[in-house]
């Protein structure tokens, strides 16, 4: 650490008198809609989750769960016909619903930064990548131009990227994916984000090199001082990274609490499908993958209890009749005593019930 | 922190994360080639690939398409020419008609008179090249203000999208259905020409107003271009990330899409500035644009018209040609412009 070639500028400026205090990101709330011809899509239906100051908070879910609606809603970039019409977000007290577009500006690459799944699409190919990072910087500072690209080259380093100087001078397509992630990376926390927003960060990587990437991510995330916001849909992932983990279903959080909590005692059935279709090691040979049975609900269509009814094995009339709301539950397993919370009805006799489904 | 920027150790071996990850040495024999080879692949990329500029990319594509780098070759010469016409040339375009002048009219070509002289006895050769100053100036003065226009429209279009795109691109529908030759000739022989009475415009006779005229009507095939690419540009991943970055929508389109767009533009641009140099002549034949005594290909070849058939006929053929060669060579190299540009192409 101490080796690290770049000098964070004002460090402890975050530690301030708030730093303990109300988390950096609140959501509550949030209603995102998609009017389409086939009617409106509430492909974000009144998310609640907050992120305290250095922490990585892993949101997890099937694709189109509402997990990067919810990223982009966050950044300010949900884009016609998309549009957010319920719920607030609050960022280090900044309300960013409906917040000013130059304001918005600011913000976004500086204190909120995003990096996108795919590194290739995600850089511009008639970039060199060292101008790129150098625009970023640019952006929020008035580093004259040289500097800027000095700069680049030092959060090259920074994120393990060899002959930081020579491959500043690339352009993307000349990069292996698992350096254009770094770039982004770079990229992303040029400007020293406090909230970093990671939205699939490994999908499109080779296995050999997410791991690689991961760890860039958690040492530039830990040296800069930043919260995360990691999207993804890879468990394994999740507990290598995460702190606490929400769990998203049809455009609604449905588990949420510390990493622990929720991967020893899950809370609602459909984390529990997700962790039982992890495949495992000491599965014997020829052991069929384990599924979800059903798919997830059409968002114009939805049931009127619970969304997940149709597919739980755990399902009761109620479930159908009546939304289960996300609710405390008591979790003996969670050490860290965070709020371990989970809309099901039979949350709490879950365990057993799960227990008792396979001896 | 330090794991990772200490090097080669941790980065050399991506096969340790498997192993931790619980891949033990008894993988499968296939899978563990395929994951050597995409290891060696990757490392390959970083270590090996050069650093190259797009621009020494395009020129090393460009310099592959033989006719092309004639074309340019035959094209700098003949502007080159044609720039230092008074240098080259020891005659005058259109001398004082002195009776020395006057007795070497109608001569036929010779090494005297490569061209041959006219029926005032000028040297054709020498009104051809100064003739070429003006097309020349003309057919890049078209190609820029024709661009600029088109860009600016398409650009604006295809970044907004919505109702600015169906104003604008109606409005280019309504520009590309005019008569294209009615209007040029209206506009190139109004005699006081203005912007909606607002301020003057050079007339169409010399070479500015010529160029305006041209232009008016040369950009929509290019609005319509850039619309379409960045129609396509605006959805890429770049962009938002872009966006993310904290970009303003101006920044956006001038930074990361335009870059983008050149080839196009740029092949367009060549394109244009042939057949302004046609458009032109056009015009100048049907007896609008540069008039005499100022020399274009267009007024030597309608000056001309009534030699076919006759002795005189070199008159015409000649303007002619370099015409024709010109506008070959300026396409030839907008169509290795194009292979050049083209980002499939193999490198």
């Amino acid at each position: 650490m101490s080796a690290s070639p770049i000098s964070w500028t004002a460090p402890g400026v975050r530690d301030g008198p708030d730093a303990g205090g109300a988390p950096l990101l609140v959501i509550d709330d949030l209603q995102v809609e998609f009017r389409t011809q086939a009617g409106v899509v509430p492909a974000v239906n009144g998310v609640s989750l907050h992120v305290d100051r250095g922490e990585t908070l892993a949101l997890v879910g099937e694709s189109g769960a509402g997990k990067s609606v919810t990223a982009l809603a966050v950044m300010g970039l949900v884009e016609k016909p998309g549009r957010i019409t319920a719920g607030t977000i609050m960022f280090d007290g900044t309300s960013l619903v409906g917040l000013d577009e130059r304001a918005y500006r600011r913000l976004r690459g500086g204190d909120l930064a995003m990096i996108f799944q795919d590194p290739l699409s995600s850089l511009n190919p008639a970039f060199r990548v060292g101008d790129q990072i150098a625009e970023a910087l640019l952006l929020h500072s008035d580093l004259r131009k040289a500097e800027a690209r000095r700069r680049a080259v030092e959060l090259l380093e920074l994120v393990g990227i060899p002959q930081p100087d020579e491959r500043a001078r690339s352009y993307p397509h000349q990069l292996s994916g698992g350096m254009r992630q770094r770039a982004m990376i770079a990229m992303a926390i040029a400007n020293r984000p406090s909230l970093l927003i990671a939205d699939e960060p490994t999908t499109a990587l080779d296995v050999t090199i997410q791991a690689q990437v991961l760890d860039v991510l958690r040492d530039v995330q830990r040296e800069a001082d930043a919260a995360m916001l990691l999207i993804t849909h890879d468990l394994g992932i999740v507990a290598g990274v995460a702190d606490r983990v929400a769990v998203m279903y049809a455009g609604r959080i449905v588990e949420e609490g510390s990493l622990d909590g929720v991967f020893t005692s899950p809370r609602h059935p459909y984390t529990v499908g997700l962790l039982g279709a992890v495949p495992r090691l000491d599965d014997p040979r020829g052991t069929p993958l384990r599924t979800i049975p059903g798919a997830p609900p059409n968002l114009l269509q939805l049931p009127a209890g619970c969304e997940l009814a149709p597919r739980c094995p755990y399902v009761v009339d109620h479930c159908r009749a009546e939304r289960p709301p996300l609710a405390g539950v008591p979790d003996e397993s969670d050490v860290s005593g965070g709020a371990h919370r989970s809309a099901c009805w039979r949350a709490v006799e879950l365990p057993r019930l799960v227990r008792e489904a396979s001896p | 922190m330090s794991d990772v920027s200490s090097g080669p150790g941790r980065r050399g071996d991506p096969r340790r994360h498997l192993r931790e990850a619980g891949v033990g040495e008894a993988a499968t024999v296939s899978t563990g080639v395929l994951l050597d080879a995409a290891v060696e692949t990757g490392e390959e990329t970083v270590e090996t690939a050069p650093v190259r500029s797009n621009l020494r990319l395009v020129a090393r594509r460009f310099l592959r398409h033989r006719l092309a780098v004639a074309s340019l070759v035959v094209l700098l010469l003949i502007a080159a020419l044609a720039a230092l016409a008074p240098v080259v040339s020891p005659y005058d375009y259109n001398p004082p008609l002195t009776n020395e002048v006057l007795d070497q009219a109608r001569q036929p070509p010779s090494w005297d008179h490569l061209f041959g002289t006219d029926r005032l006895g000028r040297d054709q050769l020498t009104r051809v090249l100064y003739a070429l100053q003006k097309s020349l100036l003309v057919g890049i003065g078209v190609a820029l203000l024709s661009v600029a226009i088109g860009v600016t429209i398409g650009a604006i279009a295809g970044y907004r999208g919505g109702w600015v795109d169906a104003l604008l691109m109606r409005f280019t529908d309504l520009v590309l259905v005019l008569p294209a030759l009615a209007v040029l000739l209206i506009l190139a022989k109004n005699p006081e020409p203005s912007f909606f009475g607002l301020f003057d415009l050079p007339p169409a006779t010399e070479v500015p107003g010529m160029i305006l005229v041209i232009s008016v009507l040369g950009w929509m095939a290019m609005a319509r271009i850039v619309r379409g690419e960045f129609l396509s540009l605006r959805e890429k991943e770049f962009v938002e990330a872009a966006r993310a970055a904290g970009a303003s929508g101006t920044r956006i389109v001038v930074r990361h899409l335009l870059p983008n767009a050149v080839g196009p533009i740029v092949v367009f641009a060549t394109l244009e500035v042939g057949l302004a140099i046609l458009t032109e002549a056009t015009l100048s034949f049907l007896g609008a644009g540069i008039e005499l005594p100022d020399v274009s290909l267009g007024n030597l070849i309608a000056d001309a018209e009534d030699t076919v058939g006759t002795d005189l006929s070199y008159l015409l053929v000649f303007p002619g040609l370099v015409l024709f060669l010109v506008v070959l060579c300026v396409n030839f190299v907008g169509d290795g412009l194009r292979d050049a540009l083209d980002p499939r192409a193999t490198p």
